[in-house]
């Protein structure tokens, strides 16, 4: 299988000063610490973990908006880390993303249309101004902004058209990566499930490869093929989605299933678990061995000590725990 | 008598646009140790609505009606009155605990002024309660945890704290808007759990605000679905979900992906956005995304009847099947 997008050992640490006499000197932030993903055409990694486990960054950190420590990503088969920026910008109009707040993400003093258009004028200078005109009309009717909304102003919509104007400034240089970055959690339900149908939609049409991040699981069910869940910056469950949710190898990934609340009064209330306790330790002095440890209900000594080995449960289902729960 | 009794609110905002109804002609009662699950969009009036009942509207907005907290009318009265009240016998909690701590302020001296204000304990009297409710919600190492300051805490320590705080007088109603909505999922889980077990300690009613229906599901006894500013259905939880009459509860009760059912089939969405509280059509206010819309929806308000007892519904479609 070759894969539009290979993610190896990619590392971003942030450097920060130290707290005074105690910790003199530097501070080392792993944000994303050795983390390997491929992404073949046509397919959507969800990425799912708390808030903190470094899957925004690792978005920013593979498009090249944000320095990367280390590792290598590679796009079709060529390496875009450590290029210089002239260079990195012949990539960027096949990798785009779509942010989590539309509001924040799209300029208050351009119109839709020039927003839209934006892309274009960037990437593709010499395209005549009747066809740039009417991609733009294409694609804004692709994703189901009316004509007549053309000159009007971000603040002139709601949360889930402003979405759909950051999805047509994304995709109208026709992407082969499109990586969305919480996409839907700000809106309301009836909208949320709109964008979702969408996003599903063009990926069908177009094509597309979608890293998919959330950090509600049952979003990222609907909607990827394959999942990887993250802790503290390293990843420590990925496979294939019918996988992951029937037989979840590692504890927090079952820990972060139970936790979701089911819409339905007679499940929910018979629903027989204890929620994780504790909160996400800090990044900044994550635990020793496995950074799971200290919330997780079957640790043992061992994990203590020893970071744990990638235990492979077929099927591409790889578990990064020392006693996996299948 | 019911704790809490609403009739006929109405919730106006004097803008410079107009007047703009958030709440509209609503009704309902909350009975002592009960649960009422309110649910709906961004801009429904379920966060005015809660606002209205504890006095703390914008500056431009004005509550008309009646609101009787055990018996006593809270619309209308005096600042110093709804104060005694507000805090003592109402307790809250809101989205962002951040922005509702004072960050200059150590939590024990947050904690102790409601005692001392309330219920006119001494400092020392003070402390030992508020430890008391931190270890209540489980917040490890209470005494001294008291010294610190928000910005020590967690996300899910702050709410915690929060909840604390909003039950040291023991409250008989705890209004909870949004409480979980900035929570990491595994942090709302212990905290729903808190405040299941708070209830069955301390039996207060709960007012639990969200939009989030896994949590409603979970939490209430009742639950009264919001859109536009008007109630849309209102009925037992389990009635709710099982046979959900309105159309836009319906329509709400699909769009929820879920993690329980196989598949990844297209997610049911309800068309169209939310309404624009400043030209609410004269008829219903979902009618224009509705999929079983007649012709008087347009222009003629459904009334909001009782189709099976508890069970409440405005829809046309109940007088025209």
């Amino acid at each position: 299988m070759t894969s539009l997008l290979q993610v190896e050992d990619l590392r971003v640490h942030f450097q920060l000063p130290g707290d005074g006499l105690l910790r003199p000197g530097h501070r080392t932030l792993k944000a994303v610490d050795g983390v390997n993903l491929s992404l073949a055409p046509g397919e959507t990694l969800g990425i799912v973990g708390e808030s903190g486990c470094g899957k925004s960054t690792l978005a920013r950190g593979i498009l090249g908006l944000t320095t990367v420590t280390g590792g290598r990503v590679m796009l079709d088969g060529k390496s875009i880390t450590g290029l210089s920026l002239r260079q990195l910008r012949r990539f960027r109009q096949q990798m785009q993303i779509v942010f989590q707040d539309p509001l924040a993400s799209l300029d208050p003093r351009m119109t839709v249309s020039e927003i839209i258009t934006e892309p274009l004028q960037v990437f593709e200078p010499k395209l005549g101004r009747a066809e740039r005109k009417a991609r733009v009309r294409q694609m804004m009717e692709r994703v189901g902004l009316l004509p007549n909304q053309i000159n009007r102003y971000p603040h002139e919509f709601s949360g889930g058209q402003c979405q759909r104007i950051g999805i047509a400034r994304a995709l109208i240089l026709g992407p082969k990566l499109l990586i969305c970055d919480e996409p839907v959690s700000a809106l309301d339900v009836s909208i949320q499930a709109q964008i979702i149908n969408l996003l599903m939609d063009l990926q069908a049409d177009m094509g597309l490869s979608m890293l998919f991040i959330a950090h509600d699981l049952s979003v990222v069910k609907q909607i990827s093929h394959r999942v990887m869940v993250m802790y503290l910056g390293k990843v420590v469950e990925t496979a294939t989605r019918d996988d992951l949710y029937r037989a979840p190898g590692h504890p927090y990934t079952r820990a972060l299933i139970d936790a979701i609340p089911i819409p339905d009064p007679e499940i929910e209330r018979n629903k027989a678990f204890t929620p994780l306790q504790g909160d996400l330790p800090s990044p900044l002095d994550p635990p020793s061995g496995c950074a799971f440890r200290t919330r997780c209900p079957r640790a043992r000594e061992l994990c203590a000590r020893q970071a744990p080995p990638v235990q492979d449960a077929g099927n591409g289902h790889q578990i990064m725990c020392h006693f996996p729960l299948t | 008598m019911p704790l809490l009794e609403v009739n006929n609110l109405r919730t106006v905002f004097h803008t410079n646009d107009g007047e703009v109804y958030a709440v509209n002609d609503l009704s309902f009662s909350l009975e002592k140790g009960e649960t009422l699950g309110v649910v709906g969009e961004s801009g429904s009036g379920k966060s005015q609505l809660v606002l209205s009942i504890i006095n703390l509207l914008a500056s431009n907005g004005r509550a008309e009606g009646s609101i009787r907290f055990q018996g006593q009318e809270l619309v209308g009265m005096k600042p110093k009155e709804i104060n005694r009240i507000r805090g003592d016998r109402i307790g809250m909690i809101f989205q962002d605990p951040m922005t509702c701590l004072n960050p200059y302020l150590t939590i024990e001296r947050q904690m102790t002024e409601v005692l001392m204000l309330h219920q006119g304990l001494d400092r020392r009297a003070a402390r030992q309660r508020s430890i008391a409710m931190l270890d209540a919600v489980h917040i490890p190492d209470a005494a001294n945890r008291l010294k610190r300051y928000p910005h020590e805490f967690s996300g899910g320590m702050r709410q915690r704290v929060m909840i604390a705080m909003a039950l040291l007088c023991q409250p008989d109603l705890l209004i909870a808007d949004e409480p979980t909505t900035a929570l990491d999922v595994t942090v709302q889980a212990q905290i729903i759990q808190l405040m299941n077990e708070l209830q069955q300690e301390f039996g207060m009613s709960i007012i639990m605000i969200t939009h989030d229906l896994g949590v409603i599901a979970g939490i209430s006894d009742k639950v009264m679905v919001m859109y536009g500013g008007r109630i849309c259905e209102y009925a037992p939880v389990f009635e709710l979900f099982q046979q959900p009459r309105h159309p836009y509860t319906r329509g709400l009760l699909q769009s929820v992906p879920r993690l329980d059912l196989a598949g990844s089939m297209q997610l049911h969405s309800i068309p169209g956005n939310p309404p624009n509280l400043l030209h609410l059509p004269a008829g219903c206010a979902f009618a224009d995304r509705c999929e079983e819309r007649l012709e008087q929806c347009d222009h003629e308000q459904p009334p909001l009847k009782e189709i099976s007892p508890g069970h409440l519904n405005a829809c046309h479609l109940e007088t025209n099947p």
